[in-house]
């Protein structure tokens, strides 16, 4: 049902049109779309998505918040890149999350690499490998644990519970 | 009135893209490399879009389908990209180190 209204949605802004002939075809090749590919998701599984109007209300603070990193991370970028010392001290450091589902870890990782100066490499269970491009905030001699904590701390808590309100 | 906000932000998204390419340049390796190309060209090319939205109200449905799909998409390519590096065992390059 999602995927039918997705593919809907995106059918209606590519024609850009309301007439009768245009909503038709659309829920009509929508429909044939979602039953195709049916067996290529595991519809077994449960939703990842969680909906409540407090889920609502969580998807609009979370995009508030990434957009803002993601203009920060640019006027950010924008600085070092014209800076003629090239302030970086860049590190791969390990990020922890309790996300659950594979699509929350999805737009996650994906918040991170949009926002200022951390990019992430992979996923592995819960943890993720961030490539952050200024790891003064660690102060060098902070290892494992701690460095993990301060880590998760800095680049990934405020997404995370934003994402934990709408996502599993 | 309108016009001019949008040259505004064309011009802005001009400026975004041009630095990411400034910071492939300048950056030492190829994670700091990806870093740099994917934040400007994301705001960058947004701020394209959101220019050529204003100059042409008519299209705002595909640009933002434009614009979600760049969003969605950019972040994943990055990620990817730089797990292959990691992967074939590219060291990322660390300040005070060797040259990279």
């Amino acid at each position: 049902m999602i995927r039918f209204t997705t593919l809907w949605v995106l059918w209606m802004l590519l024609t850009g049109s309301l007439q009768w002939s245009e909503l038709l075809t659309g829920t009509v090749i929508a429909a044939l779309i979602t039953g195709l590919s049916q067996r290529l998701v595991d519809s077994g599984s449960q939703s990842d998505l969680i909906f409540t109007p407090r889920s609502l209300l969580s998807l609009l603070r979370y995009l508030r918040v990434f957009a803002l990193a993601l203009i920060q991370a640019n006027l950010d970028m924008a600085r070092r890149v014209l800076s003629p010392s090239l302030p970086i001290d860049p590190a791969v450091v390990e990020v922890e999350t309790t996300l659950q589902s594979t699509l929350g870890k999805l737009v996650l990782a994906n918040s991170i690499t949009l926002t200022p100066g951390t990019l992430t490499v992979d996923l592995q269970q819960n943890r993720l490998l961030v490539h952050w491009i200024d790891t003064a905030v660690l102060a060098g001699d902070q290892q494992g644990e701690a460095a993990l904590q301060l880590a998760t701390r800095e680049i990934a808590a405020g997404f995370e519970q934003h994402l934990k309100g709408f996502l599993r | 009135m309108i016009g001019l906000l949008a040259d505004l932000f064309l011009l802005l998204g001009g400026l975004f893209l041009f630095l990411g390419a400034l910071g492939l340049i300048r950056m030492p390796d190829v994670y700091n490399r990806i870093q740099a190309g994917t934040k400007a060209v994301t705001l960058g090319t947004l701020a394209l879009l959101l220019g050529v939205g204003l100059h042409q109200p008519t299209w705002w449905p595909k640009l933002l389908v434009l614009a979600i799909l760049i969003l969605v998409t950019n972040p994943v390519g990055s990620s990817t990209l730089a797990r292959a590096f990691l992967r074939s065992g590219i060291e990322p390059w660390k300040k005070g180190g060797q040259d990279g």
